[in-house]
């Protein structure tokens, strides 16, 4: 199959279940591996499987995809550990397409868990004293991504204009979608003076452009369309896929003032889906920064390079804007893991089935789910819809 | 050769045997980086064989010292044991030969007034210990 041939691949794939931990936030009695076990739990029974009918098993993080089917008591014949960061479920959407399309399993469970403020349970994170990271940008003080984001941050600053009210617009609006979920971590409105005047963590970022550190899990089943009829949910079809990683670490992203790794991930996700910007009615694009939602929406092309900050201006992604983004109040406001892309993608199904309540886009048919992994590494796309058009 | 770059940084240096020389470099007051005889691409971080064409014709040279801050960000929250007056400047140095690398910008107040993107830089050398000495940039008036 060639390259141009991805279209093929349109809807052959649907999410089927989906699920989060029992609760997400703070939850220092539950370990890692427990949030993934919830999360799994409640995603194959809103998918009306059993373990047993699982043959593939998904996940991210340091030995995880030994540990997660051993705790979980699945024995699969397909195992994917990709870890990218954040953006990596989504990421596992793609791959769980391409051994179902291909025939080598039926049923993939992607999970996620993380207890990343309590931190029970956690795989050591830590850079060896030789590694790179460590010789050429910890010996600097670089303090990971609240100090990698900023730094294109500020290039998009001195290249377009991009200002700081504009980047206070995402977490203003963002934090109006929390106050419409009950789960939501931080709910009370806050305002873009709000924002400026919360205390600097990095310049150019306060307190609240940055996003949660919770605990939490997530997780979806992945089957074919053909067996998706079968399955009490309306199924959520897969349309299109992408991914890409462009760099490891931040002082080697080949362009501080795009997202290269987005351009490709949306231009792949976009080309398979066959559909166009204007039919995508709803968009969660992971907020580990308030920067991060505008440069993915210049990388996948939503508005043309340095226009993503007059974009998210006068609140154009709140709710009644007329460009509903990260509905579930996003990693600002909702919850953060550490890994956050398994929620944006569960947020996205339901939204596609109708099941957000007060928060619900009317009519929504076609999500578009776009994840960072890293410090702008690695970026993964997928649209959803409710019909394969 | 392993040191702990002070003791109340926490961060251990340790050179590998690919990065050595940039830290041997460094200790005389050279920031040496890579260039390939193949394509003739300046490069860094170390590595045995040219990133952009994969060649192992590769040979180490010393740079201008002289560059561009190409971004920046101004930290408030140091990583834990890492001793600093905060907030510091984190920055992005684009050299003359290309490349470009995390450093400190040191020399100047660390207020987004007193910097700008593109300004020009050159590096100057700090010592950590005995052993080692971390190549840091301040504005060229
Ligand atoms: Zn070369």
């Amino acid at each position: 199959m060639t390259r141009s041939d991805r279209s093929q691949l349109r809807g052959a794939v649907a999410i089927v279940g989906a699920g989060e931990s029992d609760w997400v936030g703070r939850l220092p009695n539950k370990s890692a591996l427990t949030l993934h076990m919830e999360a799994a739990h409640n995603a194959l029974a809103d998918a009306g499987l059993r373990k047993e009918d699982v043959d593939a098993v998904f996940t991210a993080g340091r030995n995880m995809a030994n540990e997660v089917p051993e705790y979980l008591g699945i024995r699969p014949r397909y195992v994917d550990g990709t870890q990218m960061g954040g953006c990596s479920f989504l990421a596992h959407v793609e791959h769980a397409l391409a051994g179902i399309v291909a025939g080598l399993f039926d049923v993939a469970l992607i999970t996620h868990g993380e207890s990343g403020y309590s931190r029970v349970g956690m795989p050591a994170t830590r850079w060896g004293d030789d590694s790179n990271n460590a010789q050429f940008e910890l010996i600097y003080g670089y303090a990971g991504p609240t100090t990698g984001y900023g730094l294109v941050a500020t290039r998009h600053m001195h290249v377009y204009g991009t200002t700081k009210e504009q980047m206070a617009e995402v977490a203003v609006a963002t934090r109006k979608w929390a106050a419409l979920n009950p789960r939501a971590f931080l709910r009370d409105p806050i305002t873009i003076d709000d924002v400026l005047s919360s205390r600097l963590i990095a310049w150019p970022f306060n307190l609240l452009d940055c996003c949660l550190v919770t605990d939490g899990g997530a997780a979806i089943v992945v089957t074919s369309a053909e067996r998706a009829k079968d399955l009490p949910q309306k199924p959520v079809y897969v349309l299109g896929t992408g991914e890409a990683v462009s760099h490891q670490m931040v002082s080697q992203m080949p362009n501080f003032d795009r997202w290269d790794a987005a351009m490709i991930s949306g231009t792949q996700a976009f080309s398979m889906a066959g559909i166009k910007h204007e039919d995508i009615d709803v968009c969660e694009l992971y907020d580990a920064f308030t920067i991060v939602p505008i440069l993915a929406l210049e990388a996948l092309g939503f508005c043309k390079p340095g226009e993503g900050g007059p974009f998210v201006s006068g609140q154009r992604t709140a709710p009644g804007g007329d460009f509903p983004m990260n509905t579930n109040g996003g990693g600002l406001s909702y919850t953060h893991t550490g890994m956050y892309g398994m929620f944006a993608i569960v947020e996205a199904v339901r939204q596609l089935r109708g099941e957000c309540g007060p928060r619900q886009v009317p009519q929504a048919q076609i999500a578009l789910c776009h994840g960072t992994g890293g410090t702008w590494s690695s970026a993964a796309t997928l649209i959803l819809a409710t019909e394969i058009p | 050769m392993q040191t702990k770059v002070s003791e109340n940084r926490g961060q251990a240096l340790k050179p590998t045997p690919e990065t050595r020389p940039f830290w041997e470099a460094a200790k005389r007051r050279e920031l040496q980086i890579q260039q390939c005889h193949e394509c003739g691409a300046h490069y860094f971080y170390p590595r045995p064989m040219c990133p952009y064409c994969l060649s192992r014709n590769v040979a180490w040279v010393t740079c201008s010292g002289r560059g561009r801050l190409h971004t920046f960000v101004i930290n408030y929250r140091p990583p834990r044991h890492y001793a600093s007056d905060s907030p510091y400047v984190i920055g992005i140095v684009e050299l003359e030969e290309g490349p470009r690398l995390m450093t400190n910008i040191v020399g100047v107040a660390p207020d987004p007034k007193a910097l700008r993107c593109d300004m020009p830089v050159e590096v100057v050398f700090e010592d950590i210990d005995e052993n080692f000495a971390l190549p840091k940039f301040r504005p060229i008036p």
